[in-house]
């Protein structure tokens, strides 16, 4: 019986790859665009693939494994892929006081999900974020770009139905 | 029509130009002041006069005179921070880095300024530059701020149009570039020097100092770091002058200027005002926040941000500038402060702040790495009354070990702050969670000897 080994191709688009090009020319160096082209590449495929450190290292003219390191760094650049929104609940102690942990009893109960995690339908990845500066409306949370305060563990449902 | 998650009370108390040089200008609807409308309301005036009326180093006395102090948290004077950037004239290439990654929790002041009043920090910037000689400049924006991206990358776009950013500025021969940046996570990033890595595109590990940024900063040159409000402050002093700043605060302030301050928490009127230095504690609780919401008593109260310590009711009195909130024993920090009640358990609280804590450790030094880490299993085993006898003299010691001098930045020292301040205040509560049968099986701590 043989076994189909899976490499991973991973390949720039050409648009990915004009949009990093264009980001270098705000940095005196091209090494601080790495960041930046994490983000363009994580936006239009929800998350950064294997190999894509290779590509964007072979641009910025770094090593892939500095792309790695910054890539396991930073906590909104995604190494495995998530689902198709992303739901950021506030941990601060303001949230907490405001209620945060029953928003997230009340989204386990609903997706199942606890901080992490995604749905089995991949619709949705839940995260812990820090303070969303919203404090006078805690408890906060963000799903994709959109921020919600005074959620209250009942509202929860209402506000997931906005994003199949 | 779309409000901003920073829409609030400070949109809603009586302003004037002379009495809130930061927030006069914010629209009673909570949108943005775009260009048109700031220089209605005299936006640009001050760059105008910092630009083609007075030197560079006038502006640097003007900001040193009028005692403005860091509002990131640290409260280091601005005007010295400048001084330190090096006379030589051969090192002509210098950056301006606004620090705009605001994480701490509990504040929420940048995010307003940015959102509303996007041309009040490209205004700051400029005159800044100006003082400092830089030629570029970089907003580090925290990358979940998204309204304030799109709100200053849309002012950028209008300054440069209006010539008010870029070449010869208002044809006073300066030329200054500013970038919008932003971030991908990660508290340990409003340490400036970290802040400085992370914008090379590197891990955001603090850098040791000395060299400062502002002999050796981002790409080797050299830096200035400063919080948004802070650069907020500079045109206004420059427009109406030093005794006109000096004169803001109240009387006894031992600071200059206004502050933005809040309080959150169960208040009955949670939000952020612009207020004058000075003012003690209790005006703002009870005459802006409006006291505690009904069936709520305050129990203890942080004046500016988790990393600083938690004060009790009787601490009200304190006034809010660094030396009144000094007096009683914490910072001032951010100076949002947030309002504990009575139905919090401090060994939770604690034990939820500390997970922020532990998890935004960069990794880079061994106590906080570690050190962190230990007080959340420490505090989650207290929590569930499962505690050890000898856990409070662990919690005791990781406060000295992580303490200021012993880390390598100040991430850990801030965390450990209010730990300790709980434990001095509340120590029956973290009693509270020692397992009765762990006292009894083992009454002495030999394994935490040193």
């Amino acid at each position: 019986m043989t076994t189909l080994i899976k490499t991973d191709r991973f390949t720039l688009s050409d648009a990915e790859r004009a949009a990093i090009e264009q980001e270098m020319h705000h940095y005196e160096d091209p090494r601080a665009a790495s960041i930046e082209a994490l983000k363009i590449v994580q936006q239009q495929r929800g998350w950064v693939p294997d190999g894509a450190a290779d590509a964007i290292g072979e641009i910025l003219g770094i090593p892939a494994s500095d792309v790695e390191g910054v890539a396991t760094f930073y906590s909104q650049i995604f190494r495995q892929p998530v689902g198709r929104h992303i739901i950021r609940v506030c941990d601060s102690m303001t949230c907490y006081i405001g209620g945060h942990e029953s928003i997230l009893d009340s989204i386990q109960g609903q997706l199942g999900i606890g901080p992490g995690q995604t749905t089995a339908d991949n619709r949705f990845t839940l995260l812990p974020v820090c303070c969303l500066g919203n404090c006078d409306k805690a408890p906060a949370l963000m799903i994709d770009d959109d921020t919600f305060g005074d959620v209250s563990a009942d509202g929860v449902a209402a506000l997931l139905e906005a994003y199949p | 029509m779309k409000t901003l998650a920073s829409f609030g009370p400070a949109n809603r108390i009586a302003r004037t130009e002379e009495t809130h040089p930061l927030t006069w200008r914010l629209r009673s609807d909570g949108q943005p002041v775009w260009l048109e409308e700031y220089q209605q309301k005299n936006g640009y005036a001050a760059a105008r006069k910092a630009l083609l009326e007075m030197g560079q180093a006038d502006i640097v006395s003007t900001v040193k005179d009028s005692g403005l102090k860091g509002r990131g948290g640290a409260g280091f004077p601005t005007g010295v921070k400048w001084s330190l950037m090096p006379a030589d004239e051969s090192l002509n290439i210098r950056y301006l880095l606004c620090n705009a990654d605001e994480m701490e929790p509990n504040t929420w002041k940048d995010r307003m300024l940015m959102e509303q009043l996007p041309h009040l920090l490209i205004e700051g910037m400029l005159i800044s530059a100006r003082a400092l000689k830089a030629y570029r400049g970089y907003i580090f924006l925290r990358g979940e701020y998204v309204d304030a991206a799109r709100h200053l990358r849309h002012a950028v776009e209008e300054a440069k149009a209006a010539g008010l950013l870029g070449k010869n500025i208002l044809g006073s021969g300066f030329d200054f570039e500013l970038f919008v940046h932003t971030g991908a996570g990660r508290y340990i990033c409003g340490e400036e020097t970290a802040l400085i890595n992370s914008l090379e595109g590197r891990r955001a590990n603090p850098r040791a100092k000395p060299p400062f940024p502002a002999a050796v900063g981002v790409w080797g040159k050299p830096t200035c770091v400063n919080n948004v409000e802070t650069l907020c402050n500079v045109p206004a002093i420059v427009a109406h002058g030093v005794p006109w700043y000096t004169g803001l605060a109240r009387p006894d302030s031992g600071d200059h200027g206004t502050k933005l301050m809040g309080f959150s928490g169960k208040v009955k009127n949670p939000g952020i005002w612009e207020l004058p230095f000075g003012i003690t504690a209790r005006e703002l609780f009870e005459e802006y926040a409006g006291g505690m919401r009904d069936g709520f008593t305050l129990k203890c109260w942080q004046p500016g941000g988790a990393g600083t310590g938690f004060l009790l009711p009787e601490h009200l009195e304190a006034q809010m500038y660094s030396g009144g909130i000094g007096k009683v024993g914490t910072r001032m920090g951010t100076g949002l402060a947030l309002a504990v009640d009575h139905t919090v358990n401090m060994v939770s609280l604690l034990r939820n702040m500390e997970e922020f804590f532990a998890r935004e450790s960069c990794g880079w030094c061994t106590p906080c790495r570690d050190g962190l880490p230990w007080s959340v299993k420490t505090l989650r085993a207290l929590e569930r009354g499962q505690g050890r006898p000898e856990d409070l003299e662990v919690l005791l010691r990781l406060v000295d070990f992580l303490g200021p001098g012993k880390t390598f930045c100040a991430h850990a020292p801030g965390a450990v702050e209010p730990l300790g301040s709980a434990i001095k205040y509340f120590r029956d509560e973290f009693e509270a969670g020692i397992s009765q049968a762990a006292a009894a099986d083992r009454p002495t701590a030999e394994f935490v000897q040193a």
